[in-house]
C-alpha cells in the first residue's frame, strides 16, 4: 500500500469522511461503488415482492400504505443511484448490471411472497433488519451516502410501523390470521438470519476496513435479535429456532448457525424467486423504454 | 442534467443541501424534487439549482495568520491582571481573577 492510501486509511478509520471530489483509492471507491450498487438494487428489486400484493391487500387504506411504501423504496434506489453515478457508473449500467445478474441485491429480495402475512413479515422484520445496517451507515466514511442515509431511515420507520400495524391486526384477529402470520414467520426466519451476512470478524471484512460500514455483520445481527426477539415473542409467536435464546451471562444471542452457503447461493441468483423477479425487471425495462426516448427527445 | 435540492425544512429555517435529482429540464427536476423532497409535508420550500451553475470554494489558505480576526487571537488574561494591580482593584474585581 502507498503512503497516500495508508494515509487515506488512517484517516477515515479515525472518523475522516470522504466527499466526491476527494481523491481516493482506487480500491475504495470500487468497493463503495460495490456496496452502494447492491443496496440501490435491494430497494429497486424489494418492491417486487410487495408490488404482487397492490391489488390483493385487505382494505384500501392498505392498498395506499403499500403504494406509499413502494414509491419510498424506488424513491430510495433512485437516490442511491445517483450517489453512484457521482462515483462515476452511469445509472443505465447500474441497471444492465442488475438485470443481467452481474451485480447483487439483498437475499431477502429473491424468495416468494405467499400470503399477506409474509407482507406483514416483510414490512416489519425484514425492514426491521435493514434499518439496524442503515443507521450504522449513517456513519458511513463517504459523506454523501451517509447524509441521503438520513432521508432513507426516516422513511423505513413509518414502513416498520406499517408492517407492525398489519401484523398486530391479524395476531388479534381469526385464528386463521394468527396462522398465516406464524406460518410467514417460520418461512422467512431462515432469510432473516442470513440477512446481515456471515459473521465474518469486522476487521477483516473490507467493507468495515474502508468504513464503508460502520459495524461487523455480527454485532448487526446481535443488534437485530436483541430489538425483535422480544417483540416477535410477546405476540404469542413462537420462533422457528429451538437453540435461540439470550446468554445472560455475555448478553449475546445463540442460535442455530444459519447454512452459510445456501445464502450465498441465494444472492447470485439461485433463489426460489431469483430469475423470475430478474425476468420481470427485464421486461418492465423494455416496456417503459419508450418514456425515456420521449422525455430525452422532448426535452433536447 | 443534475438538479441540486436545497431543502427549507420549516419558514425561517436556512436552506440546506438535501441531495440531486436528475432530470432532462427543469420541469422535470421540479416535479422529480416535489416527489423526492416534498411528498410528506416535510419541506416549506425546495431551491433547484443546475449542477453546473454553482461555484466551489474549498480552500481558505491563512498564509497571513489570520487569527486577529477571531477570539482565539486575543489572550489578554496577563494585561487585564496588570490594569488591576495598577489601578488597585484586584481583589475587588467583579468576578475575582480574570
Amino acid at each position: 500500500m502507498d503512503s497516500r492510501t495508508q494515509e487515506f486509511l488512517e484517516y477515515v478509520q479515525s472518523s475522516g469522511q470522504v466527499e466526491t471530489g476527494d481523491w481516493m483509492p482506487d480500491e475504495y471507491r470500487s468497493k463503495l461503488v460495490k456496496f452502494i450498487e447492491m443496496h440501490g438494487n435491494s430497494e429497486l428489486m424489494g418492491v417486487l415482492p410487495e408490488r404482487d400484493w397492490i391489488l390483493r391487500a385487505p382494505t384500501l387504506q392498505r392498498k395506499l400504505a403499500l403504494t406509499a411504501k413502494i414509491q419510498d423504496e424506488v424513491g430510495h434506489a433512485q437516490l442511491i443511484y445517483r450517489v453512484i453515478e457521482d462515483l462515476g457508473k452511469p445509472r443505465t449500467a447500474c441497471l444492465d448490471d442488475l438485470v443481467s445478474g452481474r451485480s447483487k441485491f439483498h437475499n431477502v429480495f429473491h424468495y416468494p411472497t405467499r400470503t399477506w402475512g409474509d407482507v406483514g413479515v416483510i414490512a416489519w422484520l425484514v425492514d426491521a433488519a435493514a434499518i439496524v445496517s442503515q443507521k450504522a451507515l449513517l456513519k458511513c466514511s463517504y459523506a454523501p451516502y451517509a447524509r441521503i442515509m438520513k432521508k432513507i431511515c426516516w422513511e423505513e420507520s413509518f414502513h416498520i410501523l406499517h408492517g407492525r400495524d398489519v401484523i398486530l391486526a391479524m395476531v388479534t384477529g381469526t385464528q386463521e390470521q394468527f396462522g398465516l402470520v406464524q406460518e410467514a414467520l417460520d418461512r422467512w426466519w431462515e432469510p432473516l438470519m442470513h440477512f446481515h451476512g456471515n459473521p465474518i470478524p469486522a476487521d477483516e471484512d473490507p467493507m468495515y476496513i474502508w468504513r464503508i460500514k460502520s459495524q461487523g455483520n455480527e454485532e448487526a445481527r446481535q443488534q437485530f435479535l436483541e430489538g425483535y426477539v422480544p417483540q416477535i415473542r410477546e405476540l404469542g409467536l413462537e420462533i422457528p429456532d429451538p437453540a435461540l435464546r439470550k446468554d445472560e451471562g455475555t448478553g449475546r444471542w445463540l442460535y442455530t448457525e444459519p447454512d452459510w452457503e445456501k445464502l450465498r447461493a441465494v444472492v447470485t441468483g439461485h433463489g426460489p424467486a431469483s430469475a423470475e423477479r430478474l425476468a420481470f425487471r427485464r421486461l418492465s425495462r423494455e416496456d417503459v423504454a419508450w418514456v425515456e426516448r420521449v422525455v430525452l427527445s422532448e426535452a433536447a | 442534467m443534475i438538479y441540486e435540492v436545497f431543502r427549507q425544512e420549516r419558514k425561517g429555517q436556512p436552506f440546506q443541501h438535501a441531495g440531486s435529482v436528475e432530470a432532462p429540464d427543469e420541469r422535470f427536476a421540479e416535479i422529480y424534487a416535489r416527489e423526492q423532497y416534498g411528498r410528506r409535508q416535510e419541506s416549506a420550500a425546495l431551491w433547484l439549482v443546475r449542477r453546473d451553475a454553482l461555484s466551489e470554494i474549498d480552500d481558505f489558505p491563512d498564509e497571513f495568520d489570520l487569527k486577529y480576526r477571531r477570539v482565539d487571537g486575543y489572550s489578554i488574561k496577563t494585561r487585564l491582571r496588570e490594569a488591576r494591580e495598577k489601578a488597585g482593584t484586584l481583589e475587588t474585581a467583579p468576578g475575582g481573577e480574570p
